[in-house]
């Protein structure tokens, strides 16, 4: 590897070395529950957040972990041009079936976009954000992007913006960034060494020209991380997306963690690479593969410190409109946006988001009381469980009808969420077919226990002869106090020697347990 | 000889459309065409033709060998 520590080549670069802001200023959303354990944004532990970053991330999806149960997002796909030429994409792909960045089924202009925002806006009530992810860059469409940016403001002044780009043209743009008020900027910063750079980006075009190899990794870099600490100054938030690509950069993020934690970055979300030959990319074409959902779970866990991982990605589409993990864009096509009558209820929007605000705040309650029970017991088990959601914080999704399970991992410091599995639909018409479900014990192999709403009894005995505990009995219950409630009962079945733990290994074949 | 953009290659993705230098390039149904009567092959403006330069396809804008050269002005 040829990581260079301390920031690499972009901290040479004179604009971005002069203003580096000292490391952990920007402590991100480390919320303060029991142990430091809690991920991002935890509602209880607004902690050490100032007010007015928890004002930011508290209903945003993306940036808070526990708003991601309550909350919608959508992308508006405005943006289709690109400046750069990465690996993992492949700019003729696109298909609606397939639930991945840089997929769209049809672009659209900004006034259409601002119509959809008002349709998604009026049957989602949970939507907060409003992002501009492509298909191509969003500051590679400057004027069609903040057009958007200020037609959905004038029409629905309470939806937060965010945009997210490759980075190149970002230092350009910070003044209308500002502007129009965009306080969420999600930056895809894959490496600071342009040797690894040359790997994944094959051409950029910058200044009239394309350059390629290590100089177009070199210019890349740099005005990255230029541009995170001009946004950072500014007040912006900035996430930071890193693709993990097995062999290519995946030691080496963790030196760019270190360098975007000390530019000021808000949070750092490293997602699996996606490939498959079938794409037609460059990676998914020379037969590169994606890490392991242990292999992302081990990279994420070496670079959380004073900047938050984000484990709740789903790499969802540049047209992508509902709950993270969900995908409800094809309810709002432009031909079907045509025939709705439109109106932005802000009232009744306040109403409902109060209500949502409510059972949080309940949630975080109920949590809290179960914590203190816990805070008692003495063990060092540490385990995982799996949860079936369709979100509201609640255990209510029938094991057949999840697509993907979220994954916490239990300790006596209580509980911290790592990730999620996603699974292909097990119940089909309602019949649960044998041969579908040996792939998702393998998804959740590692999991002691799956938290469900209901289970067949089939997969049930299944899952029971896996190892895998299945766990009906809190259907409908907030997910974390039935997590530690079922962890405290686990531990006194162990100290009665009604049961003997056992650390449940993740499954070593990649193609059964790949996140993507 | 000035650019065409070969329609069954083009994604539609819109990149090349704002750098032309001479407006030469617009939307049709979707995807983008060259008007050869604008185009000077980026002669007088860049070293390297934008459109080549930008588009994220390879071998999709190229040189249209069944019209003339263009020729500078003077």
């Amino acid at each position: 590897m040829k990581a260079v520590a301390g920031g690499g080549n972009g901290a040479n670069h004179p604009a971005t070395s002069s203003k580096m802001l000292p490391t952990g200023e920007h402590k991100g959303c480390r919320a303060s529950a029991v142990g430091g354990k809690a991920s991002c944004g935890s509602y209880a532990g607004q902690g050490d957040l100032p007010s007015e970053v928890w004002e930011k991330v508290k209903n945003h999806p993306c940036y808070s972990e526990d708003a991601h149960h309550h909350y919608a997002r959508m992308h508006v796909a405005v943006a289709p041009a690109c400046n750069i030429q990465c690996n993992y994409c492949n700019r003729k792909y696109d298909c609606a079936n397939e639930s991945r960045p840089g997929v769209v089924s049809e672009k659209i202009s900004p006034e259409q976009a601002a119509r959809k925002v008002l349709a998604v806006a009026e049957n989602i009530p949970q939507l907060t954000v409003v992002g501009i992810a492509g298909p191509g860059d969003a500051l590679a469409n400057p004027v069609k992007s903040f057009r958007t940016f200020d037609l959905i403001a004038r029409t629905a002044p309470d939806i937060k913006l965010c945009l997210s780009t490759n980075g190149l043209a970002l230092t350009d743009h910070i003044d209308a960034i500002v502007r129009c008020k965009v306080d969420h900027v999600t930056i895809t910063i894959n490496m600071i060494d342009p040797e690894i750079g040359a790997k994944i980006y094959p051409w950029i075009f910058f200044n009239h020209r394309r350059y390629t190899g290590t100089e177009a990794s070199r210019i890349l870099a740099d005005r990255q991380l230029e541009g995170l600490e001009m946004l950072a100054e500014r007040g912006v938030l900035c996430k930071v997306n890193s693709v993990m690509i097995p062999g290519v950069n995946d030691e080496h993020l963790v030196e760019v963690n270190k360098a975007v934690k000390s530019r000021g970055a808000f949070l750092h979300n490293i997602m699996p690479l996606i490939s498959a030959p079938e794409h037609g990319t460059v990676f998914g074409l020379n037969g590169q593969r994606g890490p392991t959902a242990q292999e992302l779970k081990a990279l994420q866990d070496a670079c959380e410190g004073e900047i938050n991982m984000m484990r709740h990605c789903r790499q969802c589409r540049a047209d992508a409109v509902g709950l993270l993990g969900q995908d409800r864009s094809s309810e709002f096509t432009a031909e079907r946006l045509m025939t709705m009558e439109l109106k932005y209820d802000l009232e009744t929007r306040k109403a409902y988001q109060a209500n949502v605000e409510h059972q949080r705040a309940a949630k975080a309650a109920a949590k809290q009381e179960e914590l203190m029970e816990l805070a008692g017991e003495m063990s060092d088990i540490t385990l995982l469980v799996a949860v079936a959601t369709k979100g509201s914080g609640l255990i209510n999704q029938h094991f057949g009808h999840a697509n993907e399970f979220q994954v916490y991992e239990l300790s006596t410091s209580g509980t911290k969420f790592v990730g999620h599995r996603r699974v292909d639909l097990y119940c089909q018409a309602g019949y649960g077919e044998q041969d579908r479900l040996a792939p998702i014990i393998a998804a959740i192999g590692d999991c002691h226990a799956v938290f469900v709403a209901k289970i067949g009894g089939c997969p049930k005995n299944s899952l029971i002869n896996a190892g895998i505990e299945p766990v009906d009995q809190y259907a409908h219950e907030f997910i974390e106090t039935s997590m530690i409630a079922w962890f405290k009962a686990y531990l006194r079945r162990v100290q009665s020697g009604e049961i003997q733990h056992v650390t449940r290994m993740a499954m070593r074949d990649p193609a059964m347990t790949s996140v993507a | 000889m000035p650019f065409k953009i070969i329609a069954s290659q083009c994604t539609g993705c819109s990149a090349c459309e704002p750098i032309c230098p001479n407006v030469a390039i617009v939307e049709k149904g979707g995807i983008f065409a060259i008007d050869p009567k604008k185009c000077t092959e980026c002669i007088g403006y860049f070293d390297d033709p934008q459109c080549v330069e930008v588009c994220p396809v390879d071998d999709t804008c190229v040189i249209d060998v069944s019209l003339p050269r263009y020729k500078a002005p003077g």
